[in-house]
């Protein structure tokens, strides 16, 4: 009985001492702030970090991550330290700052910090080795808390660039009423090809389409669940009452369409764009008359 | 839900309201075929604007219908097809082979004008 | 599997023709609230369309269960198709472009294996069949 209730106090004890020192060394840190802020600054000037921005700003910055680190220490709550990093990594990661930077920065800050405390205590060394224990779990889960931010930003912006990019690799030009030209360049993957069929589809419904050019000339080859995906964007494109005409279809592309049985009868298809464009023209009623003829026309 | 069919000139137009069941899509095409030749139409259009499936048997019917409606002299026209609709229904195999489409009425109506 | 079930599932008894479009109402409206967009809305709401008519045509009387799916992160819907009619005798038959019993098109099954992301089938001859079918979100 009297054992568990030593051992219970112990712990108590014991969680105590972890925050008492935890506030020791908040109090450190925030008497040393200047000091070692401008260490930390010279630290990531020399190894070379965040090149791309300048002096002032690595200042500013190392303030800022700072002063949020040192509160991180103090309260043990990571979210306004996630927040800060999140926003860090969001004006950053435009001018190009790469993940290494944003991690070495960190390390560095919990380098420079640390032998500070060295210093400090070097006198004693069993209360160093305590308050050590008590800094490193939090100065590395601060490290983590900061990198994951920078990466998980990151991402977030690959991700919206990825779909900014898809969405200009298929442009949809109406050249004049009732007429779309779709000019595919590059290789067309199964994602790309869903987004074509819909922004053909809704093409067609927005710009009252009867007529659809749909040239490959920039597609140097498809393989056959994409060139099945291609008749079927076709027939479903006639269903809305528009006629796709496929131009500039390689040797490869029309081999992988024989291949795959594509009934011919279906597909329209037009050697190059040029006469692609003839084609649908004439489809539409439109007379193509040279500009000799209407010049020798009288008036 | 029966659907409205209303004469305009030649032509006779079907508008779909709503979801159809397969009951409602038979009596539409045996009121269709019927009235064809008793109004001595030239035309007739189906819009189906309003769905949002159209499945094997829609899809069948409205094939039924154009046929029919061809031996008995006039042509068809479906119109208003929607884009994910024509999407599903290539997905699922079926492309309305040999019957006329249209993006929608005033399209359908000048397609019918043009074939006189 | 791994995919958690998200929320309650939804039954639909599938015994006439209406029950048909009830169903497919339901998918598209439970695949929307998962936020699929709209061209996937119209695949669904087909596949589940098909699946509902081969229990009204072959076995008369069945269900439809609706289901969102979790997995990882990624979300779906499951469709189940469950009847106690007389089962299927040839699978791979029931399975091929254009075969059909009852005078369609023949497209229900394999054109709702084309629609969705996966597909599975089992049926005891003389007890009936359960089809199986989920689209994920992109």
């Amino acid at each position: 009985m009297s054992n568990t209730q030593e051992l219970a106090t112990a712990t108590e004890a014991r969680l105590e001492t972890t925050a008492s020192r935890l506030r020791e060394l908040v109090s450190h840190l925030r008497q040393q702030r200047a000091q070692l802020r401008e260490e930390w600054a010279r630290l990531i000037t020399e190894a070379k970090l965040l090149t791309a921005m300048t002096k002032e700003e690595i200042f500013a910055e190392a303030t800022s991550v700072y002063d949020n680190y040192v509160e991180a220490l103090e309260t043990g709550t990571y979210e306004a330290l996630q927040a800060y990093a999140r926003n860090l990594s969001e004006r950053v990661i435009p001018r190009g700052v790469e993940t290494h930077e944003v991690v070495g920065i960190v390390l560095l800050l919990r380098d420079v910090l640390a032998r500070s405390l060295f210093a400090k205590y070097r006198e004693d060394f069993n209360k160093l080795n305590r308050i050590l224990d008590a800094y490193e779990p939090a100065a590395n889960r601060i490290a983590a808390t900061v990198a994951v931010g920078f990466v998980q930003e990151r991402e977030r912006i690959i991700r919206e660039q990825q779909e900014a990019i898809r969405e200009l690799s298929t442009p949809v030009l109406q050249v004049r009423e009732r007429l779309l030209i779709l000019p595919i360049i590059g290789v067309i993957d199964p994602q790309r090809a869903r987004q074509l069929t819909e922004q053909l589809l809704r093409g067609i419904r927005t710009n009252r389409a009867k007529v659809v050019v749909l040239d490959i000339t920039g597609v140097p080859y498809i393989d056959s669940p994409v060139a099945n995906h291609l008749v079927q964007t076709v027939e479903a494109a006639r269903l809305l009452g528009a006629i796709v005409i496929v131009t500039g279809l390689s040797p490869e592309i029309a081999q992988t369409l024989v291949n795959i049985g594509v009934d011919l009868g279906k597909m329209n298809t037009v050697g190059d764009l040029q006469g692609g464009i003839e084609e649908a023209e004439r489809l539409l009623g439109y007379k193509v008359v040279p500009v000799s003829e209407t010049a020798a026309q009288p008036a | 839900m029966q659907v409205p069919i209303l004469k305009q000139g030649a032509y006779l137009i079907a508008t779909v309201q709503s979801a159809l069941t397969d009951e409602d899509l038979k009596q539409l095409r045996d009121a269709l075929v019927g009235q064809v030749s008793k109004v001595r139409a030239r035309g007739v259009i189906v819009d189906v604007t309003a769905l949002d499936v159209i499945d094997s048997f829609a899809t069948r019917t409205l094939r039924d219908v154009a046929h029919m409606i061809r031996l008995r002299g006039a042509e068809t026209v479906i119109v208003g097809i929607q884009p994910e609709v024509a999407f599903s229904m290539v997905k699922l195999g079926l492309t309305l082979a040999g019957v006329s489409t249209s993006l929608d009425l005033e399209e359908g109506l000048a397609y019918l004008n043009r074939k006189g | 599997m791994g995919s958690a079930l998200i929320g309650d599932e939804i039954r639909v008894s599938i015994d006439c023709d209406a029950a048909i479009v009830t169903a497919r109402q339901k998918g598209r409206a439970l695949a929307s609230q998962c936020g699929f967009p709209s061209t996937d809305l119209a695949v669904i709401a087909t596949a589940i369309s098909e699946l509902a008519r081969n229990i009204v045509r072959y076995a008369v009387h069945g269900e439809i269960i609706l289901r969102l799916l979790d997995d990882n992160g990624k979300r779906g819907v499951e469709v189940v198709a469950v009847d106690e009619g007389p089962g299927i005798p040839d699978l791979a038959l029931a399975m091929q472009d254009g075969y059909s019993t009852s005078g369609g098109l023949g497209l229900g099954l394999p054109g709702t294996r084309r629609l969705m992301d996966e597909f599975e089938i089992v049926s005891d001859f003389g007890k009936g069949t359960t089809v199986t079918v989920r689209r994920w979100k992109r």
